[in-house]
């Protein structure tokens, strides 16, 4: 399993927020994005999340006998700022019809509700609305997302916001165990996520004006 | 699939899903007329179908704004976005959800509204069935708008406007089916069939230029 970024280039308004970032991943590896504010850090997530249209290069996925017509999107899972997640509807709910929606990619099994909800520590509270639990409790919710499909690449931003220590640590739990079972993490973080071996980018921002598109 | 379709019903059920907003809104419309226009029964009967069906359209697209930002501002569209499944079949899912949970009522409240026209048997019979045959092109019309719109804050009213000229033929052959129904010289069948046709055209090409928008939409 491969996740390669070729040269990548992103546009923001006029400037070129970035350009000619490559990476490759392999099985069980992690690439961790520093950089101030404003550096490009969520864009680069978002490009190669395949929500935003690079302004040049690409993203392939690579896996031994998978379909070369496989987007690289449909390997990721994609915690954002925002948590996805309906405040009407109760935590089950919403956990049980995103299992359903996005279904297990190939060669791998996820957690039931119940068990994803059990491993980010908020198991007695499924049947509250979400839009019931605090900010923190939100986030473990949207994290236990990852964990009801499966998804070989995880591609996270800022994960770690309004969490308190001890959650820190369970989600880092959940980082490394899906590392171990040959998983890919993309992550951007300020705090260090408290993993060994990792590839850090560090972004500096605007890679300045090129040369005109047209 | 079926999970979307549950759960965008489910949604339009609960606190502030709006599903009763639409139903409330085109029985306020209709059951201010005979108020408006006095009570000459004739006059009521005659243009009865015609309120009933506008009362219909501008309830139609009264929630239609809702249907792809809703999903926008807390994410999930990121996620609808990145899924296998090919974008224009989710559109097409939660056009029908949202037809189902907004315009279904409006079907079935329609005859209700009918006899508030004073309008006969026969003409409350065709109003709700065109509306039933008729409502569904406005949905898919309007998540067109909906997708183009979906970055805007407050796309409501724009929305509206962006697909109120293609609703137009709609509402015609709408009103115009209904009027043949109690008109003798006319015939009932050509300009319902053509509303059926324009049901049809618009389901394929309303999911497809809406997922072609939502593609598009990247912020």
């Amino acid at each position: 399993m491969r996740l390669t970024a070729d040269k990548l280039a992103a546009r923001r308004g006029e400037d070129l927020l970035f350009s000619d970032i490559s990476f490759d991943l392999g099985a069980g590896e992690a690439l961790i994005l520093t950089g101030r504010n404003g550096s490009g850090k969520s864009t680069l997530l978002r490009v190669v999340a395949g929500l935003l249209r690079p302004e040049r290069g690409t993203v392939t996925w690579a896996a031994p006998g998978s379909d070369i017509s496989v987007r690289a999107s449909e390997a990721c899972h994609y915690l954002g700022h925002r948590n996805a997640m309906k405040a009407e509807l109760s935590v089950a709910e919403n956990l049980s019809f995103w299992k359903s929606f996005f279904g297990d990619f190939d060669g791998g099994t996820a957690l039931s509700v119940h068990e994803a909800a059990d491993r980010v520590g908020l198991e007695g509270i499924t049947h509250l609305p979400f839009g019931y639990l605090s900010a923190g409790q939100q986030r473990r919710m949207a994290f236990a997302k990852l964990l009801v499909a499966h998804r070989p690449v995880w591609i996270l931003d800022e994960p770690t916001a309004a969490l308190d220590t001890r959650a820190e640590a369970t989600f880092t739990d959940l980082i490394r165990e899906h590392l171990d079972r040959g998983g890919l993490l993309l992550a951007a973080t300020h705090q260090p996520l408290g993993l060994e071996g990792t590839q850090e980018l560090q972004m500096t921002g605007f890679a300045g004006v090129m040369e005109e598109a047209w | 699939m079926t999970a979307l379709l549950l759960r965008d019903l489910k949604l339009s059920v609960r606190a502030g899903g709006g599903a009763l907003i639409g139903v409330l809104f085109f029985m306020t419309v209709v059951a201010v007329i005979p108020f408006g226009v006095g009570p000459d029964l004739n006059l009521l009967s005659r243009i009865g179908p015609a309120i009933v069906w506008i009362g219909a359209l501008l309830s139609a697209l009264l929630g239609l704004d809702r249907l792809f930002q809703t999903e926008r501002e807390d994410g999930s569209l990121d996620l609808i976005l990145m899924q296998e499944h090919p974008l224009v079949l989710t559109v097409l899912v939660k056009c029908l959800a949202h037809w189902v949970a907004n315009c279904l009522p409006l079907v079935i409240a329609a005859p209700l509204l009918g006899l508030f026209m004073n309008m006969s048997e026969v003409a409350i019979g065709a109003v709700t069935l065109t509306l039933l045959v008729g409502t569904p092109a406005l949905t898919f019309i309007g998540a067109v708008g909906a997708a183009v719109a979906v970055a805007l804050p407050r796309g409501g009213l724009l929305v509206s406007i962006l697909v109120l000229p293609l609703a137009i033929p709609v509402l015609i052959f709408g009103v115009s089916a209904s009027y043949a129904a109690v008109q003798d010289p006319a015939p009932f069948m050509p300009p319902f069939l053509i509303l059926i046709a324009i049901t049809m055209f618009f389901a394929v090409l309303g999911p497809l230029g809406a997922a072609l928008a939502l593609r598009n939409a990247g912020d």
